[in-house]
This record gives structure tokens, C-alpha cells and sequence, in this order.
């Protein structure tokens, strides 16, 4: 079993109202020197089976259509290296 | 879009073969060639940009304006009217010192492409119309249509428009107080997201978008300008969509009510100190749209550094500042003395303000980018001087063949349990159902003051807690009905809201509208408006309902399927003391049900011609103004004086629809008996205008009978709120349980 994640981020062009209440705590809060930040989603995926292109193409296209509203998201595709994951769950 | 060198003024008249990308932004040759014409000299990239969106079908109504006029030209007397057409939206007198401004406009093609975010932005577009005019929003209302209730596509638009509405009124602790949701394949890939909203304040607090006095500061405020939008006002909203050319879509712009929310306290707190020379909106066009109009409309010029622009994105070029749609923010003209109390104000309210430049002596618009002149405009040739289109229109070679093809003619149903089964179908029809799923999602009651929210007839929202002033708002259109014919089909909108606003008690005073139309490059297009347009300027003239404002949405089509006709009809009215309203819902067992008005064998775009046999043909119902005038002074009359206890008015569906819904809202079923001269099946089913349904308590019924006949107003008694089912005697009897599980079902089994 190996662990995909699929990270979303909206466009860089895109309004992100959360990220920009995160950075106008920040300095109220005591940190300083964070000109931007933007909020994005993970998903971590759990998959049967072998990780092989065709997991990955079916991945990529549930994240296209499904986890990211591609009209306003980016989204990137990962395969976790599985012995990272082994290691994590230790 | 950014070329180096810098496409200054000076650089364009001295390199006047550079060739622009015109028809990339939405002009077309002879445009182009006029703004040189008006210029002089090649326009810069920056000058292009503005006329490019300014000249848009959006922001210059250049196919309609020739129509439009009418509204003006045709304008009832009206005392009530304090600010007409032309401003951000109209302002109304509602008596006691207050004044009301309400408007409707459309998002239709953002709210296809990312329904969520395109109808938030709705949503949020309105709402900053309505703080331009110096007044409070109260509420909001939503008229939506949707393509086939079963369509893949709608489970994909719809949720996502109402949950973009729900999100962004509800943040911004606005009730939604009405609206309509409608389906039908017509709409399929061009759905119609309309926004309304309405506002209240004291009549010297109206406040105008004009920039006067040279030395004013012109102030930019609200959130930062990034890349939302670019282009959408000239791109988005005016061309139809082609799915060959997805590199068209531009950036959605995402709202933030939020911010909006600051914006609304902040710009109040400012009027209330009496900071504002004028003030303007951002919204289509931006800028480009804030900066052309506050000076056309102004007695100077105006010289804008764009430098000065706070942004979120800090590559954005001189022209693509122009063009941004970003939300929430507003432009401001203050006084120089003033500008510090002002920007006082906006830091209390966390909001970013900017002085981006100031009012001249002279008559042009000036903007500079890095030191140098981009801009030099007169203003009016942007924001007024638009081309105007006198496109031609003609009645469509199948129009005739559709009226010919008479409803009234399809087989009816000849048994008593063919009446019931139709019934049950009718009442369960996706655009008879019961809307709660959807409106539920909505905030009704936030602020305190709703006193009637869907599925009443109009929505109503007390405007002062001491006299109980309150205002009603109804929004109604049929585009099935227009399809038939355009001139009726919109005065029967208007007729239809203008009664909605009479149920519930209160006196109809104004109409904003919102005209859904297909492409204005088609002739058959072009004639449906034309004659819509004449529908309602007549229409409103024989209310005397002035229209205070509204928008033109042109192109929802794809390809060479438009949708039907869509002139959607805002009516605005008020209520001496809201504790009079009248509610749909029976109230009391006993009390006697009565028709108002005259049934006619009309089927032609019925919901039962829909339902029972997917027709739409034949001739809309007829409409008698006159007679809706009287209809309305009576229930208005009958229910000041304590007449009736609730009323319902007939629309689609007719007779059956809406004793249904009063007897599920209020629990309590009806016993009718079709009154001599009609058969069953048009008391019940047709959808003659000019009606309602009363439920008069026995002590009243005779003064209400007197007053009736006194003044010359059909009224025939039907039956009797009684029991737990609806009954009609010697038909069929259906109980409430039954026809609460169809009504109320089927919107959740379809989208739930």
C-alpha cells in the first residue's frame, strides 16, 4: 500500500480571503517578516495496490475532477516514497 | 499586455501604426475606429483597455439603450420617486422620512463557469450598489434558473449558486427574503443567478456617484486590486460561450463578505459624518468603470496615479489595474479637509484606503503610470458615449406556428381520479415543489426585521420598530410565457409581482427588472427584447409603477439555442404597519375561501401544459391592468381593515397550486366546490392573471362581499378551510400527508 497526496492550492491569481486573515494575524501575534501566505488543501490517499501510471492517471483525474475546482485551483500530484511513510507511522 | 517602452500618450501619437489587440478585447473594427476618431491618435494600451470594457454590452447597454428608453419616456407620474434611472440604483419614498433603493442585476455567465464564487460576487455586486446610494442593505433576494431539475449539469450549478449565495448573504448578516427558483431545458449551460437587494435610509442621506469640486480627492477603498476578473466585463459577460476557446475565461473573481461586510460599516460610518462628495461603486469594469463615470457625471476632470493602487499581485500592468474586477472595494470622492476623518474611519474598519488622485478644473480623465501619462480621455466617451446598436429585430418565422399550436386544444382529464393523479404530479413538479431545501440554506431572519420570507408572496422587512413601516418585495418572471409572447409574458411578471406585493398587504409603488435574453445579434432575439421592453414600459406606465433601474443581460445562449425571453420584474411596495401583512398560510378552521377575479379556459405556457404533456404552446394568459389594480387596492383594503386572515395569489399552476400550499404551510386542509359556470379542470388548473385566493372569517364575509361588489371585483365563494385534506367535492380528496410527501420530496430526491 503506498500513500499518494494530492495537494490543492488556489491559483495564484485567485482571492484567497483565509490566507490573508492568516497573514494579518501574524504580526498581531508576534510574528514578523511573512509578507504572504496562502491556504491551500491536502489530501493523503490511500491506495491498494501498486502506485503504477495508471493508479496515477485515475488519481490524477478524481483530483481534477473531484478534489480541486480546477476554475480557481492548481493541484499537484505526490507519490509519498513508502518507506518515509513506514517510518512515520513508527 | 505590458509592452516596453511604456505605451504613454506621447508614445501612442507618435507611433500611430502600432496595431492593437482590439478584437481581442471584445470591439469590433468600427468601434475601434471611433475611439481613434474620438481621440485623435491611436489609443494606449491603458485607453484601449478602458473603452474595451466600457463599450462592453455590459457596461454600455449599446444593443438595448434605444429600447430602454422608453422606461423614461413612458414613466408614470410618481411622487414616490426620488432617484431614477441611470444612478447606481433607484431610490424610493416609503413615507415617514424614509426612503427605499432596491435593484436587480444578473450574474449569469459566472455563476455557469464557477457557480459558487459567481454567485457570491452576485451577491456582493449588489449589495455595494446599494451602499453607493448612502443606504442600509436589509435584505437580499435571489430569482434563479436552473436547466432540467434531472440534468447532470444542474447538480453541479445549482448547490453551488445556492450554497455561494447562502455563504456570502449569511456572512454578511443579510436575510434572504425572496426570489424564485425555476427549471427548464432552455437554460441548460446558460442558467440565470440573479441578485436583488434593498436598502433604506433617511432621504438626506441619498447619496450620488458624481465627482465635483476641483482639489477633491478621489479615494480607492476596500480590498487590495489582483487579476480577478480581467477582461470579464468585455470578454465574459458579452460574448457566448465557446467551448473551443476556454483560454477566454478569465480569472473568477472570488468574493470575501467579510471584508465586504467592513466596507458597508465603514462607508455608513463615513456618509453619517458627512466625509463623501460622491462615490462609486467597483464592480464590472473596475476602475476603468469607477473613475469614467465619477467624472462624466461630475463638473471636472480627474487625474488618477495608478501607482498609487494598492495590489495583491505586484505584476499587474497599468492596463490589467483598468480592467480588474477584484471585489469589495469602492471609490470615494472626499473633500481635501475631510480626507484624514475619512481615512480615520476606514483604519478604525480595518479597511485599505488610498487617495489615488483628485478632481480637476478641466474635462479630462488623466491616469499615470510611473510618472507618465497613460490616460487622456475625455470621460463622457467612455462611461456615456458608447456606440449604440439600432439592431435589427423581426418576428420569428415560428412564432406564429407556436401560437397556433393551442394548449387549451390537449386532451384533459375526464375522471375525477385523473384529476387527482394530475394533481399530484402538478404539485410535485420540480418548479411546483416545495423550494425549503434550497431556501432554507438561506438566512432569513438575521437582523430582526423579516416579517414574511419565502414561500410567502412577497418578501417583507420592517423598516421602523416604533410605526411598523415596512416595505414588501416580489420578483416574478415566466419565460415560458414570454416565449409566447414577449409583450404579455413581461407584463405578466409584472402583473404577477405587482399582485404578489398586494397579497401580503402592501401597496405597490416601484419596479426594478432584470431582462435575461439570448443573443441581440439575432433578429428573433432582438424582437422578443423589443417587445418585452414595450410590454413592461407599458405595463408600468398603466400601474403607474415607475421601473427605478435595473440590467440588461444579453447573449445567454449557446450556439443557436437561446434561452427562453426572461424579463424578470421586481416589484417594491410598502406597508403602513407590517403587523397588518397578510400571510399565505390558513390560518383558522371555518374561515370561507374566495376567488378574486375571473377563471378563463387559459393553458397556453401553463405549468399544467408542462407537467401533464411537455407542451409549450398557444397564447399566455390575458392580462387587464386595470383589473390587477383593482384586485390590489382590494386586498390591500381587506387587509388594513381586518377583512381576511390570509391570501394567496394564483400564478402558475393555478387554483389547485395554491390552495396546496396555503393548506401545507398552515396545516390545515380545504373542502372546494367548483363554482357554476366552470368545470373542474379550469377551476383548478388554469392560470387566468388577475387573481388570488382569500380566506375570509365568517364575521367578515359580509362586509368583504359589500366591499366586493361595491367596487366591482369578481369574488366567488369556493369553499372552506376545514379538515386534513384538500378536497374537492365530488372529485377527489387528496390528504395534506400525500401531498406534503410530493410537494416537499422532490427538490431534496433531485439535488439532496
Amino acid at each position: 500500500m503506498a500513500r499518494v497526496v494530492v495537494d490543492v492550492m488556489l491559483k495564484p491569481e485567485i482571492l484567497d480571503p483565509q490566507g490573508q486573515a492568516v497573514q494579518r494575524a501574524l504580526p498581531r501575534l508576534g510574528f514578523e517578516g511573512i509578507s504572504d501566505v496562502r491556504q491551500g488543501k491536502r489530501f493523503e490517499l490511500e491506495v491498494d495496490g501498486p502506485v503504477d501510471e495508471a493508479a496515477l492517471a485515475r488519481i490524477h483525474d478524481l483530483a481534477e475532477s473531484f478534489l480541486a475546482n480546477t476554475v480557481i485551483e492548481d493541484f499537484v500530484v505526490k507519490v509519498e516514497d513508502p518507506a518515509e511513510v513506514a517510518e512515520a507511522a513508527k | 499586455m505590458s509592452r516596453t517602452p511604456l505605451d504613454t500618450v506621447e508614445h501612442a501619437a507618435a507611433t500611430p501604426d502600432v496595431e492593437l489587440p482590439w478584437a481581442e478585447l471584445g470591439l469590433k473594427k468600427d468601434e475601434y475606429e471611433r475611439v481613434v476618431e474620438i481621440l485623435g491618435r491611436r489609443p494606449t494600451g491603458a485607453e484601449l483597455a478602458m473603452y474595451s470594457v466600457m463599450w462592453s454590452e455590459h457596461c454600455s447597454y449599446k444593443s438595448s439603450k434605444v429600447h430602454l428608453r422608453q422606461f423614461g419616456e413612458k414613466a408614470p407620474q410618481s411622487d414616490a420617486m426620488l432617484v431614477g434611472i441611470g444612478e447606481n440604483a433607484g431610490v424610493v419614498d416609503v413615507g415617514q422620512g424614509y426612503a427605499v433603493t432596491f435593484k436587480v442585476e444578473s450574474h449569469n455567465h459566472p455563476s455557469y463557469v464557477e457557480p459558487y464564487q459567481g454567485a457570491a460576487t452576485g451577491v456582493g455586486g449588489i449589495v455595494r450598489d446599494i451602499i453607493a446610494m448612502g443606504a442600509r442593505p436589509v435584505a437580499v433576494v435571489d430569482p434563479l434558473r436552473f436547466g432540467a431539475a434531472d440534468h447532470p449539469d444542474t447538480k453541479r450549478v445549482l448547490p453551488g449558486v445556492v450554497a455561494g449565495i447562502g455563504g456570502y448573504g449569511n456572512c454578511l448578516g443579510l436575510p434572504n427574503i425572496g426570489g424564485e427558483v425555476v427549471f427548464d431545458a432552455c437554460y441548460q449551460g446558460n442558467p440565470l443567478v440573479n441578485a436583488g437587494a434593498i436598502g433604506v435610509m433617511r432621504h438626506e442621506d441619498i447619496h450620488l456617484a458624481k465627482a465635483s469640486g476641483a482639489g477633491n480627492k478621489v479615494i480607492l477603498y476596500g480590498a487590495r486590486t489582483g487579476g480577478d476578473g480581467i477582461g470579464g466585463a468585455s470578454i465574459l459577460a458579452s460574448e457566448t460561450f465557446d467551448d473551443a476557446k476556454p483560454s477566454k475565461r478569465p480569472a473568477v473573481q472570488v468574493g470575501d463578505p467579510f471584508q465586504e461586510k467592513l466596507l458597508i460599516e465603514c462607508t455608513l460610518e463615513a456618509f453619517k459624518e458627512k466625509l463623501v462628495v460622491g462615490i462609486q461603486d467597483l464592480g464590472a469594469a473596475g476602475l476603468s468603470c469607477a473613475t469614467s463615470e465619477l467624472a462624466s457625471n461630475g463638473s471636472g476632470g480627474m487625474r488618477v496615479t495608478l501607482d498609487d493602487v494598492p495590489l495583491r499581485d505586484s505584476t499587474l500592468s497599468p492596463e490589467e489595474i483598468l480592467m480588474s474586477e477584484s471585489q469589495e472595494r469602492m471609490c470615494a470622492v472626499v473633500e481635501p479637509d475631510k480626507v484624514d476623518r475619512f481615512l480615520e474611519i476606514c483604519e478604525k474598519w480595518d479597511v485599505i484606503a488610498t487617495v489615488v488622485g483628485e478632481v480637476t478644473d478641466g474635462d479630462r480623465l488623466e491616469i499615470f503610470w510611473h510618472g507618465e501619462k497613460i490616460v487622456d480621455v475625455d470621460p463622457r466617451t467612455v462611461a456615456h458615449e458608447g456606440p449604440t446598436y439600432e439592431r435589427p429585430y423581426a418576428r420569428p418565422e415560428w412564432q406564429d406556428a407556436l401560437q397556433a399550436d393551442d394548449a387549451n386544444k390537449l386532451p384533459r382529464p375526464t375522471s375525477g381520479e385523473e384529476l387527482k393523479d394530475q394533481v399530484l404530479k402538478l404539485v410535485g413538479s420540480p418548479n411546483q415543489a416545495s423550494k425549503k431545501w434550497i431556501t432554507s440554506q438561506y438566512d432569513h431572519f438575521v437582523q430582526g426585521n423579516t416579517v414574511l420570507a419565502q414561500p410567502e408572496d412577497s418578501g417583507m422587512i420592517r423598516v421602523d420598530e416604533k410605526t411598523g413601516l415596512g416595505v414588501a418585495i416580489a420578483t416574478d418572471g415566466n419565460g415560458r410565457y414570454a416565449k409566447l409572447d414577449p409583450y404579455t409574458g413581461a407584463q405578466l411578471a409584472l402583473a404577477e409581482a405587482y399582485r404578489n406585493v398586494a397579497t401580503t398587504g402592501a401597496k405597490p409603488l416601484a419596479v426594478s427588472d432584470c431582462l435575461n435574453f439570448g443573443s441581440p445579434e439575432d433578429p428573433a432575439v432582438m424582437w422578443q427584447f423589443a417587445e418585452a421592453v414595450r410590454g413592461l414600459a407599458d405595463g408600468c406606465q398603466q400601474l403607474g409603477t415607475p421601473v427605478t433601474g435595473g440590467n440588461v443581460s444579453l447573449y445567454n445562449q449557446t450556439g443557436e439555442a437561446a434561452i427562453h425571453p426572461t424579463p424578470v420584474v421586481a416589484v417594491l411596495g410598502v406597508i403602513d404597519d407590517v403587523a397588518r401583512r397578510t400571510p399565505v398560510a390558513f390560518q383558522e378552521e371555518g374561515q370561507l375561501l374566495y376567488l378574486l377575479g375571473d377563471t378563463r379556459e387559459e393553458f397556453g405556457g401553463s405549468a399544467w401544459s408542462q407537467v401533464v404533456h411537455d407542451h409549450l404552446g398557444g397564447l399566455p394568459p390575458k392580462v387587464d391592468l386595470e383589473r390587477e389594480r383593482l384586485l390590489a387596492e382590494i386586498l390591500i383594503s381587506a387587509s388594513r381593515d381586518g377583512m381576511i386572515d390570509s391570501a394567496h395569489d394564483l400564478s402558475d399552476g393555478g387554483l389547485v397550486q395554491a390552495v396546496v400550499e396555503s393548506a401545507l404551510l398552515g396545516g390545515k386542509g380545504a373542502r372546494l366546490v367548483v363554482p357554476d359556470g366552470l368545470d373542474a379542470f379550469t377551476f383548478l388548473f388554469s392560470e387566468s392573471a388577475g387573481r388570488a385566493i382569500v380566506a375570509v372569517p365568517r364575521s367578515e364575509e359580509v362586509r368583504f362581499n359589500d366591499m366586493c361588489g361595491a367596487r366591482g371585483l369578481p369574488a366567488t365563494r369556493i369553499g372552506v378551510v376545514d379538515g386534513d385534506s384538500v378536497e374537492v367535492q365530488g372529485e377527489f380528496a387528496l390528504t395534506l400527508a400525500d401531498l406534503r410527501e410530493v410537494h416537499e420530496g422532490t427538490i431534496p430526491a433531485l439535488l439532496a
